[in-house]
């Protein structure tokens, strides 16, 4: 039986290798994010953002991107049988879950990498922000790559497997928009980021994290076997 | 056998039923503040409790069928993670009213619990369409279960993340159990309370029954040769 | 969940306030005659499927007899 971590870089390492090579989910989440913020612009009517509306744009925006990933994270495993591989392979099935977790969690963050410079450029007035910014935004990310992955790795097994994902992620994830917005309203506001809440909030994030990073770890097993 | 005890479990849910409206409009004690509306109460919130305790249930009944592969415990959980949204529409319907009779508005999001109880709402109300759209039988089943466990995490961390997004702005004064809930108010609650959830049960053990009496017409069918006739029910598991 | 019961919001006039109340409970009502209404159907249909095995049943009990 190999062991759980060489499995797991292993897996993660093909799932890195593969999108650097052929760039499927990674330019097309960033563009589609540019665009939205474009379109923001436009349909509020605004060309600088901050407090609530900011956290809000910022966060919708970074959220159905993730969407548009989330839905291609098992595309391939699909497409070319790689399923049955990873189930014939003598490994813990867990070691599954937290290479594409791990792996989700990757673009997400190369994705805001991309992105948040580019929303503070097009809206902000400074980047003081940033730093704490970016701290809320990988909390996020993880509790976003832990049911992205859970809810993906079912979805793609079905019929309108694209639309399946969004409907049944987006009510999961609310409390853990409520949660980002929360932490990061505060820090763009308009005199320079203030902490109100701060801490709460990452706690609440984490709890997030915690929770739903432990129901993948229990479940996933009973998604793999056939 | 679902059927069984079915009977004396419906005429215990109709007495407390017809107990806790007696209570309601001849007992408990009018509201100083919200006066009649106030009685809306005794119907909305035992609702919203019993549903969210039969989605907790449908999660449990989940775990049972995980772990032990048996397809009844799937069944449990659909019927009861179904019965729980129905009562979900009738804790929405009769939360707008309350809200239009209290602010004139039929939606408020200024209620912590009403907002969530939609959010959670929403939630299970994705289960049908998700499985629906798996087809293979066995799967549906598992991925149905994974989905009652995640949803039913998700209630506790749902309720607490919208509670805090409260504005701080607009404080909300609540009458709280210790401020002062008359006796008579508690003890009608607390029927009403059982009422809703004796209907749950009894509802839910009525579906049961129904699906068990099909999935036997099915083997029936099947022993005998015989044509069937209509297509077997994509989305509702079966009971045999 | 008691916290729930909100103060401060101005009490509506009884006959106002009744038909709110009653609306509540009317919908309530509703939804399990709805309810019942469906499951009424279903059996029905259980009833009827049933009588249909049972002649098919017997119609081949009286063929194989007949054999």
């Amino acid at each position: 039986m190999t062991p759980t971590r060489v499995a797991f870089s292993a897996l993660l390492g093909k799932d890195l290798r593969t999108e650097l090579r052929t760039l499927q989910s990674l330019p097309a989440m960033a563009l589609f994010a540019v665009t939205t913020f474009v379109i923001f612009r436009f349909g509020l009517d605004r060309t600088a953002l901050s407090g609530s509306l900011a956290a809000g744009v910022l966060w919708v925006t970074l959220l159905f991107a993730a969407i548009l990933g989330i839905n291609r994270l098992f595309v391939a495993e699909r497409e070319e049988g790689g399923f049955d591989a990873v189930r014939l392979a003598p490994i813990d099935r867990t070691a599954v879950f937290a290479a594409k977790a791990a792996a989700l969690l990757v673009y997400l963050v190369a994705l805001e990498l991309i992105t948040v410079p580019i929303f503070a450029i097009f809206f902000l007035d400074s980047a003081a922000a940033l730093p704490p910014l970016a701290l809320a935004l990988l909390l996020a990310d993880l509790g976003l790559a832990a049911t992205g992955t859970l809810i993906s790795s079912m979805a793609v097994n079905s019929r309108a497997r694209d639309l399946l994902t969004p409907l049944v992620l987006l009510p999961l994830a609310v409390p853990l928009s409520i949660a980002t917005t929360g932490a990061i309203e505060p820090l763009l506001g308009v005199g320079g980021p203030t902490y109100e809440r701060f801490g709460t909030w990452l706690a609440v994030l984490g709890l997030y994290d915690l929770i739903f990073l432990l129901v993948g770890y229990a479940v996933f097993d009973f998604l793999l076997e056939d | 056998m679902y059927g069984n005890g079915l009977k004396p479990l419906s005429i215990a849910t109709v007495a407390t039923l017809a107990l806790s409206l007696s209570l309601v409009f001849f007992y408990a004690p009018l509201d100083a503040d919200q006066g009649f509306i106030q009685k809306i109460f005794y119907l909305h919130v035992p609702l919203a409790i019993t549903a969210l305790i039969g989605f907790v249930i449908g999660g449990v009944f989940a775990i049972l069928h995980l772990r032990s592969g048996d397809s009844r415990w799937d069944a449990y959980s659909y019927v009861s993670i179904h019965m729980s949204v129905i009562f979900g529409v009738a804790v929405l319907i009769t939360g707008a009213i309350w809200a239009k009779a209290s602010w004139g508005h039929w939606w408020v999001w200024d209620e912590p619990t009403l907002v969530s109880f939609l959010i959670v709402f929403l939630m299970y109300a994705t289960y049908y369409p998700f499985r629906y759209a798996i087809e293979d039988r066995d799967r549906q089943a598992r991925y149905a279960s994974v989905f009652a466990i995640t949803a039913g995490a998700f209630v506790p961390l749902n309720f607490m993340a919208v509670r805090m997004a409260e504005s701080l702005v607009h404080p909300r004064t609540f009458a709280t159990a210790e401020g002062g809930l008359p006796a008579e108010m508690m003890l009608t609650f607390l029927v009403s309370l059982v009422a809703m959830g004796l209907l749950w049960t009894t509802l839910v053990k009525f579906e049961l029954t129904a699906k068990s009496a099909s999935g036997q017409l099915k083997r029936l069918r099947r022993a005998l040769d015989a044509p069937s006739s209509g297509g077997a029910s994509r989305v509702a598991p079966e009971v045999s | 969940m008691l916290e729930l019961l909100p103060t401060g919001a101005p009490a509506l006039p009884l006959d106002e306030a009744g038909k709110y109340v009653a609306g509540a409970y009317v919908v309530f009502l509703v939804l399990i005659v709805v309810y019942v209404a469906i499951m009424a159907a279903k059996l029905q249909r259980i009833e009827s499927e049933l009588r249909e095995l049972a002649g098919f049943a017997e119609h081949r009990a009286n063929r194989d007899q007949a054999l």
